[in-house]
């Protein structure tokens, strides 16, 4: 790993993470959440700059990462689309919900659309339970949706009107 | 003149279900010489929001379902002086039945006051049970009230509050932590997002009594990173109190000191177990480990640790305020005060309740409740999580208590409770749990890793019509074999949902493995769906949204549905408007 040349300036920001976040072992995860903040996901090189920054083994620090649900590898795409999968939701038929979701973006199952336009994850619960079932948009909780409901919000996001 | 204050509850819940809009639209058209607007929380009755609350000459109004034209409205009244006389949602007798079982300590502030104004929080009584304890007890005289408060851990195991203090105010070590457990993995529950979004300095305080009382120096909240607004409040009121001297060093001028931070946590349902997430809190992966050495012990970087949940300090300041015997008044067997539930699923009114320990399961369900949105009879609730079980409704005279649920298979848990009617089906819902825990199972333990998956494939078969007779059997031996031999609560509670729907459902289960029917139609393979020709009006709204084409017919002609086609995924049966389509 260490012969891999990595960029100037991604050393530097590695830098800049760290001087903000800190370098003991116990921010590694507030590490990780910060470069995700920056980036919406984990990028190769910045993750090995940050290990090499705080001198752990980067495969420590995979470790972590992958055992977190929160951390994505790929980059996801302009818009965050999270379906609730949690015990009200289901009941309430999110699963219904979430087929109309993939059919919409042409998805097959989680991940993101070839035009990286939306990215389409599932969470266990967003805590707005009796609003199930409820699907998040970039951060905004859409609640008592319908297939014909979603879709047509999807519509309005690819439009640019939400 | 004394302004009318008007109240918009900016909970995630309210917001999701359009306070914000609402708020904003006030914001911009109140006329501020005789109005101000003010931000409150999540009153907790989730089915009617947007709520708006109206105060003037001491007298406070709540309104629901507000929506643009109904503020038109408020913003008229406002002008005219008087109060808007529809959607008041507390006197009617829903609002009643909702609200007049209710006993609120945990969440007594909750939508009534603006969560980030430290002022109001003080003006609400705030700090003073800090100021007491410090000022009228000792330390040890702190934890023999909690102790006789009999308040217990409201995280899930229900284990004693002041027991737990009085190990960790035993430890020997210079150094002590306080952990606030904010992870709320269970899906299906919103208690503790809603008390820090809506009352976070109650959480404050109640680990600032537990810090005095134990001798720890510093404090975690642990919270889930899908609360963003809990977290952003949290921060800000942990800012307030160390300006106000309550939280930092030398704490309202003494040389009493106590620092607390905030912890985002990032999405394992397992680091709400209390090892996992002390390792999550180190910065390593969130594998939980053997006990002993408990936390008191050896916790956060081996030193003595204690955790409770968020519910659990939120209960602190009442019972130092008022007294063991105020709070322990409301008891029943051997769980004292209130429990905090988040009603949700099939119910008319969902939302969030405080109740007293032994009212029953049927007067939260049917009274506060009222019974199902569908106005289809209730089957079951389930309680506590993937960890919990389903009770059958015709169980619903067990009091909330913990022993009493405990001996029905499910646990009391954290507080959420979802309702189901005839329509979801058992053995779709301990399908359902088990594909949750199995994919949350860390993987240290054998039988919790592969156990759990064994168990998931044959609940997969049985709901895909595959399933043999021999299968209740091995799932029964299976769950067993995971609850003895799993290190953590993941595992050895995880079978409960199987084991309570095989106890309370077995005929459903036997229905799908005999019969190859889903009864309550909600197993793809199992059913069919089909148009009533009577009912059908040949409006062609089916055979439009229907993705794969299976629906035909002329229009305004009773249309028929290709079962070789069909993919069952019920978009027709939400889109008809004449109740012509059933599944069989
Ligand atoms: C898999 C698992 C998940 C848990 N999740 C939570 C949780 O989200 N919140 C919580 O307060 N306790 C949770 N607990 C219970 C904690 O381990 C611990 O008992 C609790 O935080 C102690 O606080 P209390 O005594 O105030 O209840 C969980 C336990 C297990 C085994
Ligand atoms: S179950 Fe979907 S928001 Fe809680």
């Amino acid at each position: 790993m260490g012969l891999k040349t990595i960029d100037r300036a991604v050393r530097d920001e590695a830098k800049d993470i760290v001087r903000e976040i800190g370098a003991e072992q116990e921010k590694v995860i507030p590490l990780l959440q910060e470069i995700q903040k920056r980036h919406s996901y984990l990028p190769e090189d910045l993750v090995e700059a940050v290990a090499q920054e705080i001198d752990v083994p980067v495969s420590d620090i995979y470790g972590v990462a992958t055992f977190y649900s929160q951390f994505r590898f790929t980059p996801m795409g302009k818009h965050l689309i999270k379906v609730c999968k949690g015990t009200a939701c289901h009941v309430q038929g999110a699963d219904l919900l979430a087929s109309a979701l993939q059919e919409e973006l042409g998805l097959d199952g989680e991940g993101t659309t070839d035009d990286m336009n939306f990215t389409l994850e599932t969470v266990a619960c967003l805590g707005c339970c009796s609003l199930a079932p409820v699907v998040m948009i970039d951060g905004k909780v859409y609640g008592k949706l319908t297939s014909a409901k979603v879709k047509k919000l999807i519509k309005g996001y690819s439009d640019g009107k939400n | 003149m004394e302004k009318t204050k008007v109240f918009v509850g900016l909970g995630s819940c309210g917001i999701a279900a359009g306070a914000q809009d609402v708020f904003n639209y006030l914001d911009e058209k109140i006329d501020t010489q005789v109005s101000e607007l003010e931000v409150t929380s999540c009153v907790g009755m989730c089915y009617a929001e947007p709520v708006v609350e109206i105060e003037r000459g001491g007298k406070r109004v709540r309104y629901g379902y507000v929506d643009k034209k109904f503020a038109d409205e408020i913003i008229q009244s406002l002008e005219d002086g008087v109060f808007p006389d529809k959607n008041i949602i507390t006197e009617t007798d829903a609002g009643k039945a909702y609200l007049d079982r209710q006993v609120k300590i945990v969440l007594k502030n909750c939508g009534i006051i603006n969560p980030e104004s430290i002022d109001e929080y003080l003006k609400a009584g705030g700090y003073e049970a800090i100021k007491k304890a410090m000022h009228d007890y000792t330390p040890a005289e702190i934890i023999e009230i909690v102790k006789q408060s009999g308040l217990r851990g409201r995280g899930g195991a229900g284990f004693l509050t002041g027991q737990k203090w009085s190990f960790l105010a035993g430890a020997k070590g210079d150094k002590k932590f306080l952990v606030c457990n904010a992870d709320e993995g269970d899906p299906g529950a919103f208690m503790d997002r809603s008390v820090l979004e809506g009352d976070p300095h109650k959480v404050i305080e109640g680990m600032l009594v537990a810090s005095y009382a134990t001798g720890a120096g510093e404090g975690v909240v642990y919270c889930r990173a899908e609360y963003p607004l809990a977290i952003k409040r949290l921060n800000k009121a942990i800012k307030d109190a160390e300006d106000r001297h309550f939280l930092g060093d030398n704490i309202l001028g003494t040389d009493f000191s106590f620092h607390l931070h905030v912890k985002e946590g990032a999405g394992a349902f397992v680091c709400g177990e209390e090892t996992a997430l002390m390792a999550s809190i180190e910065g390593k992966r969130g594998f939980p480990r053997l006990r002993p050495p408990f936390p008191a012990e050896s916790g956060i970087q081996h030193s003595p640790t204690n955790i409770n949940n968020v519910e659990t300090y939120a209960n602190i300041s009442y019972i130092i305020l008022n007294g063991a015997d105020a709070y322990n008044k409301y008891s029943f067997k051997k769980s004292y005060g209130t429990k905090v539930f988040a009603l949700a699923g099939k119910i008319k009114r969902g939302g969030l309740i405080e109740v007293p320990m032994g009212l029953t399961i049927g007067e939260i369900v049917e009274e506060i409740g009222g019974g199902t949105d569908s106005g289809r009879p209730v089957k079951a609730v389930q309680m506590g999580g993937p960890a919990g079980g389903c009770i059958p409704a015709r169980m619903f005279d067990t009091p909330i208590d913990y022993d009493s649920i405990n001996a029905t298979g499910a646990i009391m848990g954290s507080g959420g409770l979802v309702v189901m009617d005839d329509k979801t089906c058992m053995v779709d819902v301990a399908r359902y749990f088990l594909a949750f825990t199995q994919k949350e199972s860390c993987g240290k333990c054998t039988f919790c890793r592969i156990g759990t998956k064994r168990m998931l494939e044959i609940l997969t078969r049985i709901t895909e019509g595959k399933g043999v007779p021999e299968d209740l059997d091995r799932l029964e031996e299976l769950a067993h074999h995971v609850q003895k031999t799993s290190l953590c609560g993941l595992g050895q509670l995880a079978p409960n949902p199987v084991l309570t729907t095989l106890k309370y459902f077995r005929e459903e289960y036997e229905a799908h493995i005999y019969d190859k029917k889903c009864p309550a139609g909600v197993c793809k393979p199992l059913i069919t769906i089909r148009i009533i020709s009577d009912n059908c009006t040949g409006c062609t709204a089916c055979a439009r949204v229907c993705p794969v084409h299976a629906i035909s017919g002329e229009v305004k002609k009773p249309h028929t549905i290709d079962p070789d086609v069909c993919t069952r995924c019920g978009l027709c049966i939400e889109t008809c408007n004449f109740n012509a389509i059933e599944v069989v």
